[in-house]
């Protein structure tokens, strides 16, 4: 039986779910099994969901577990082959075709072969990640990039292998973890998504953003922890044009904790909102909420 | 996958092929593809437990936010209790809407207010008097030679340079051409090759009101949806708005108008109802347009401002368009009647934020918006 890029001696979802925890990351059910998946069936990992649930993370906590290095993509609009796959390094062929030149080299077709070698050839991300081994390839964004770019991926994610023109096809070893990340701003291809483990990443409930906090930002007092986690769950409930997310409710911790806080007061969470909440109509919403009441709320426990 | 042989009693296949073709008949895309790799997952997992069973199933089969509800439907019915066998042929209903009225068979609505038709100058061209007939007003065999010039619009989006390259005269040097060029000649120097930016056109987003105040109006706007939809490279989104918001650029995809107009009155449960423009403007920013659908777009509102709920919110919510799009157009067929002001608290409070007010009643009102669209006018 393949184990995959699994460490050693987990067999299922619930054993990989300690060691990702260890990591600093703590996972649901859902995707501690996607995330076994992924590893064990060389499945790329397609995540989707609201901006800060933790996307971005899993990718890098899974390149620790793995102890593989992490080779991020960003997608962006209009970013094509060169940036994504590979590159022929114009300068060096030309210093080699001089050098061939000045050393009174005669055979033309061994010259152009060696000058479409794999020596001339540029790695980029995509590349990159088939070529080291392990390793973790992480595709931000995806949605950013125009469609057309989807079909460069295609290949990559399902066999693992490039075809360069002049080179030929070159394979991975070891497939690489592979995570794709989407904000949704546009309908990914059904193409890309066929070959991907499809999860989408819900906040955590309070228990667990809690968790997340003592385990993210361990100077936070337990007591303070929960305050602000229940802040911030509440906000999440009203209607805000963006509702914070956990990597929000860490920065308002980190925050809290570099003033000296033990716990919430409303002064203290007037004056620190900013790490929460990005928009001024969202601030003026809160403030009519009424923050004081809300952290006494969360300070009495309710 | 092969089957075990120590295991018989464990083959997973027939239950997961029953699952797939029970959330397929929910609306679920469960392709055998993914098939496939649920029976893979559920081969590495233990599939004795129920949890994982769940897990492995959503992780392959779905694909889409919304198929989640529908598949924890199904995999709750599937698997509480009843035999995979017995629930083979029975499908669930498709949890598709069913319109309140069918746009294709509506009949041309009576003039609401009783004013009378324009004047038409007697020596123009049968065609040339169509184009600017008010679509409300339109007979039967009007419609149809209508639907006909419709087809053939495009709606570009005023071009903006994009971040990808194109080979041109002058510009930037192009280092990756020239120095290809060098390598072909042996290294011998050689011309120097330029780039410049490639200009595309802005994405255009169409938000039609369907709601009882502009039902003359919705079948000939969502032909022009259609058209332009199928016509322009540019990429184009279409959203129905009524009651409910709903994206119908999909259902829009279709070759043929008909059958595309026939699987938007599928998917659209809001026929001729009331309108909540306000309302469904957030839901359209919050869920897709400050996500990205919106941001550099040029947005078309196609209504007659006609707002059930509060002004207010309507007016907040398109200030908030405006600083996301490019541009914010606003098409009212009703501009074009005698004595128009905007006077419907709605469109009052939608107007400061609006970029361009055009009329929308007829095919030379339409011509008009796409020019605006295109930024030639």
């Amino acid at each position: 039986m393949t184990q995959g890029l699994l460490p050693a001696g987990v067999t299922g979802p619930a054993e990989l779910r300690p060691l990702l925890a260890d990591l600093g990351y703590l996972a649901d059910d859902g995707l501690a099994t996607a995330s076994y998946l992924a590893l064990r069936l060389h499945r790329p990992l397609f995540l989707e969901g609201e901006a800060g649930v933790g996307k971005t993370e899993l990718a890098k906590t899974l390149a620790r577990l793995v102890g593989a290095p992490l080779i991020r993509l960003q997608c962006y609009e209009g970013i094509d082959a060169t940036q994504a796959l590979y590159d022929w390094d114009f300068p060096r062929q030309l210093l080699h075709l001089r050098a061939a030149e000045a050393a009174g080299v005669r055979d033309l077709a061994g010259m152009e072969a060696d000058l479409y070698s794999r020596r001339f050839l540029l790695a980029r991300p995509l590349l990159a990640a088939l070529e080291t081994t392990p390793s973790v390839l992480l595709v931000d964004e995806i949605d950013r990039a125009d469609d057309e770019f989807e079909a460069f991926l295609l290949e990559v994610l399902s066999d693992f292998t490039i075809t360069v023109p002049e080179l030929g096809t070159l394979h991975a070893e070891v497939p690489p973890v592979v995570v794709v990340t989407s904000n949704r701003t546009r309908e990914v291809h059904d193409a890309l998504k066929r070959r991907c483990l499809y999860h989408w990443l819900e906040h955590p409930d309070f228990d667990r953003e809690v968790a997340i906090i003592r385990l993210r930002q361990p100077a936070a007092s337990a007591q303070l922890a929960e305050q602000v986690t229940r802040v911030v769950q509440r906000l999440r409930s009203v209607d805000l044009l963006k509702p914070p997310g956990v990597a929000e409710t860490l920065d308002w911790t980190e925050a809290l904790v570099a003033l000296g806080a033990q716990t919430l007061d409303a002064e203290l969470a007037t004056a620190t909102l900013g790490a929460v909440l990005k928009y001024r109509e969202d601030l003026e919403q809160a403030r009519r909420l009424d923050v004081g009441a809300l952290v006494a709320a969360a300070v009495g426990g309710g | 996958m092969p089957a075990r042989p120590d295991e018989p009693a464990l083959d997973p296949v027939p239950t997961i092929v029953g699952l797939a073709r029970t959330l397929r008949a929910a609306g679920v895309a469960a392709s055998p593809t993914r098939v496939q790799a649920t029976v893979e997952a559920i081969g590495a997992l233990d599939a004795t437990s129920r949890g994982q069973v769940y897990w492995a199933a959503r992780l392959t089969l779905c694909a889409d936010p919304d198929d989640l509800p529908r598949f924890d439907r199904v995999f709750s019915a599937y698997f509480g209790g009843e035999r995979p066998a017995a629930l083979r042929r029975q499908r669930l209903p498709v949890p598709r809407p069913v319109p309140a009225v069918d746009v294709s068979a509506s009949p041309p609505a009576p003039a609401d207010d009783g004013e009378p038709a324009p004047p038409v100058a007697a020596l123009a061209s049968g065609t040339e008097v169509l184009r600017h007939k008010d679509i409300a007003r339109l007979s039967a065999a009007e419609r149809e030679a209508l639907r006909r010039l419709l087809a053939a619009f495009a709606l570009p989006g005023e071009l903006r340079r994009s971040r990808r390259w194109r080979p041109a005269g002058r510009g930037p040097i192009d280092a990756a051409r020239t120095t290809r060029e060098l390598l072909r000649r042996g290294g011998e120097p050689a011309a120097l090759r330029h780039r410049r930016h490639r200009d595309r056109p802005r994405r255009v987003v169409l938000l039609v009101d369907v709601s009882g105040s502009m039902s003359s109006y919705a079948d000939a706007l969502l032909r022009f949806a259609h058209a332009a939809a199928r016509g322009s490279a540019a990429p184009l989104e279409v959203f129905t708005i009524g009651t409910r918001l709903t994206r119908v650029t999909r259902e829009l995809s279709h070759r043929d108008p008909d059958t595309a107009i026939a699987a938007v009155g599928l998917a659209v449960p809001d026929w001729s109802g009331g309108t909540r423009l306000g309302e469904l403007l957030k839901a359209f920013l919050d869920r897709w347009g400050q996500r990205g659908l919106a941001r550099g777009a040029i947005v078309v509102v196609l209504s007659d401002g006609w707002e059930r709920g509060d002004a207010g919110l309507l007016g907040a919510q398109m200030a908030r368009l405006r600083r996301l799009a490019h541009r914010v157009v606003w098409a009212n067929p009703r501009k074009a009647r005698p004595g128009y002001a905007p006077l419907a608290a709605g469109m009052a409070a939608a107007l400061p934020h609006v970029d361009d007010f055009v009329e929308g009643h007829s095919l030379a009102a339409l011509e008009r918006l796409a020019a605006v669209v295109a930024g030639h006018a």
